[in-house]
């Protein structure tokens, strides 16, 4: 990588000369020299700008104001999260987006054993993996349809639970609005396994064989093997993921977009999900830029929080 | 990977084709070790697939399911575990679904914005690349920063203000402003970065040296070396794109322009569409997602793995 960079240095700046030695029209190949790399980068600079910057600057700008689309915004102070404040459902949806974050430890944990599961060369481990991964694959409104069928109170859930004499009655799992959210979470987690099994897997195959080799002859048991070796060196995948997986929860929409839609009585709003609401139904463009400056504001927290208290313990 | 590392136990490496079972075992016991231990190991080997093949069926659960829902006519489709085996194999269900909601329709808009949704973000993404990996002029590294940083955004909250833009633009209900904004990407960019780094500088000189354009040397040289990333980029991008819900389902409120992972939703909402025709429409949506997924499975696994690097 640095060699690389360093030749690419010295060629740039050797063309450069090149250019102005060959002395067709000096300044001009100079200009040229100096502009060009500027209109490779104008696209990507251009939309880059429009759709991933401006949406903050312009967002955060439009939150402390009144805007209907039609005239200018206006500015009218901390109005928006005052209103915001003074709504029970977005109360709401922020515990829930925090209950979210359960499923950070348990999608960490899942995804490190479907990992070392799969982290060998037994025939047809191929296959397995991508049985894990198809989740990921799946767009989220299939998923969202397919666990909808099996969220249903007639649905499969119940059939096998009812079929394995575990219950009597049917649950109302996306019904009942004690549970609705926790069905939910179920699906970020379903979707999410395959996508950090990846990550975990690549981080597995890493590690030195020899570093295990060793520890194995000085007779370190596969269980020790796995808490003195293994976790330590996946430590930094472990950090990362954990930090992905926690912003993930904070901003959870889909899911809840699709299959309950908020309710049952907004039992299942999420931060986002009150957003989106608000904006993209509601047409209450300020509000929701209240809602989600304060999601992302979590998110900063949150991912701070994450670095400071998972890398002292490796580093 | 460090040198003197063995390839085995390295999942992508060369391992044995199905049905030849016992060369790993022979390999790794040898024949002088006691009877026990190749028994206890064996033993292993069967519970590691039992807990494999566990994991796998719940996992794809929902998918066998649909797909048997899907191709069934009759029966009650949530019994269990009946459901799960069709008594008899039709594509009626596949044929009424195109009667019900235009799937047609949802088929070729997907195939549009998927089609040109991956044109533009190799064109802006290798664009933007080349000068970041071979050139050398001020404000690089800002430039590298910047991209990065975009990285960091909360871009999941971006669609509020970005459907404000696209109204502005009079791109509602339009491709175009479903396409545009996902175009630009510091992945994409990244990828295409790493990929000409890797050109021999010779080749550059010796094309700067005979006085060829830049856009010459860009598009006639550079970029066709660089087509297995090319290539990774396409698969990644379209899969991304095919699947691609919140953006398309805010921008198109209009049915006749919905992509399949739109206009499923409008199908399941159409009243009198039975669960078996949702069901082929699902199994119609995700199969071409799957089916490229399960052909160049290791682009996903090499893919995020770049991701994280």
């Amino acid at each position: 990588m640095n060699t690389r960079a360093a030749a690419a240095d010295t060629a740039a700046g050797g063309s450069g000369q090149l250019a102005s030695a060959f002395g067709y029209g000096a300044s001009r190949a100079r200009l040229r020299q100096a502009l060009s790399p500027w209109l490779f980068l104008a696209p990507a600079l251009l939309l880059l700008g429009l759709f991933a910057f401006w949406p903050v600057l312009w967002g955060s700008f439009l939150a402390f104001t009144e805007y209907d689309f039609l005239t200018p915004p206006r500015w009218v102070g901390l109005a928006n999260f005052e209103d915001l404040l003074d709504d029970p459902v977005f109360f709401i949806s922020m515990r829930n987006s925090l209950l979210y974050l359960l499923i950070v430890p348990a999608i960490q944990l899942g995804a490190i054993v479907l990992a070392v599961l799969v982290n060998n060369t037994l025939p047809g481990i191929k296959a397995f993996r991508a049985a894990f991964y198809m989740p990921v694959v799946t767009s989220v409104s299939v998923v969202g349809i397919m666990w909808g069928w099996m969220y249903n109170e007639q649905g499969l859930i119940n059939a096998v639970l009812q079929w394995l004499h575990v219950i009597n009655d049917p649950i109302g799992w996306l019904s009942d609005d004690r549970l609705a959210l926790f069905s939910v979470m179920l699906v970020t987690l379903w979707r999410g396994l395959g996508w950090y099994m990846v990550l975990y897997l690549a981080a597995l195959q890493a590690i030195p064989k020899d570093l295990e080799e060793a520890a194995g002859l000085d007779g370190a048991t596969r269980w020790q093997r796995f808490w003195q070796i293994t976790i330590p060196m996946i430590m930094p995948t472990i950090l990362l993921c954990t930090v992905l997986s926690t912003l993930s929860a904070i901003k959870v929409l889909e899911e809840v977009l699709i299959m309950t839609k908020g309710g049952p009585v907004s039992s299942t709003y999420t931060g986002l999900y009150y957003a989106y609401d608000q904006g993209i139904r509601a047409f209450n463009f300020p509000r929701a830029l209240a809602a989600s400056l304060v999601v992302s504001v979590f998110c900063l927290a949150l991912a701070w929080l994450n670095f400071r208290f998972i890398r002292p313990r490796h580093r | 990977m460090l040198p003197g590392q063995g390839t085995e136990g390295r999942g992508n490496d060369r391992r044995p084709a199905p049905g030849t079972p016992v060369a790993s075992d022979l390999r790794a016991t040898p024949p002088a070790e006691p009877r026990s231990m190749s028994m206890r190991r064996r033993i292993r080997t069967a519970l590691h697939y039992a807990l494999l093949l566990l994991i796998a069926v719940v996992c794809a659960f929902p998918f066998l399911w649909t797909l048997s829902v899907a191709v069934g006519t009759e029966g009650n489709v949530f019994a269990f575990p009946s459901s799960l085996i069709p008594h008899s194999v039709s594509l009626a269900n596949f044929i009424e679904v195109f009667r019900v909601v235009d799937l047609g329709r949802y088929f070729w808009n997907s195939i549009w914005i998927t089609f040109w949704t991956v044109m533009w973000t190799i064109l802006v993404c290798s664009l933007a690349a080349y000068p970041l990996a071979r050139y050398r002029f001020r404000g690089q590294r800002l430039v590298f920063t910047v991209i990065l940083a975009t990285l960091m955004l909360p871009t999941e909250v971006n669609f509020l203000v970005n459907f404000i833009t696209t109204t502005h633009l009079r791109l509602v209900n339009t491709h175009l402003g479903v396409i545009l904004p996902t175009v630009a990407g510091a992945i994409g960019i990244f990828m295409m970065k790493n990929a000409f780094e890797e050109i021999p500088q010779e080749l550059l000189d010796a094309a700067r040296v005979d006085g060829a354009p830049e856009l010459y040397i860009f598009f006639r040289i550079m970029l066709p070396l660089t087509l297995p990333q090319i290539g990774a980029l396409t698969i990644l991008t379209a899969v991304t794109t095919w699947n691609n819900f919140l953006w398309p389902s805010v921008v198109l409120t209009k049915s006749d322009l919905m992509p399949l992972a739109v206009g499923i939703l409008e199908l399941s909402g159409t009243f009198g569409s039975s669960t078996r025709v949702i069901a082929a429409g699902a199994v119609l949506t995700i199969a071409p997602a799957l089916i490229v997924f399960f052909f160049t499975q290791r682009f996903f696994m090499r893919g995020m793995e770049g991701a994280v690097k």
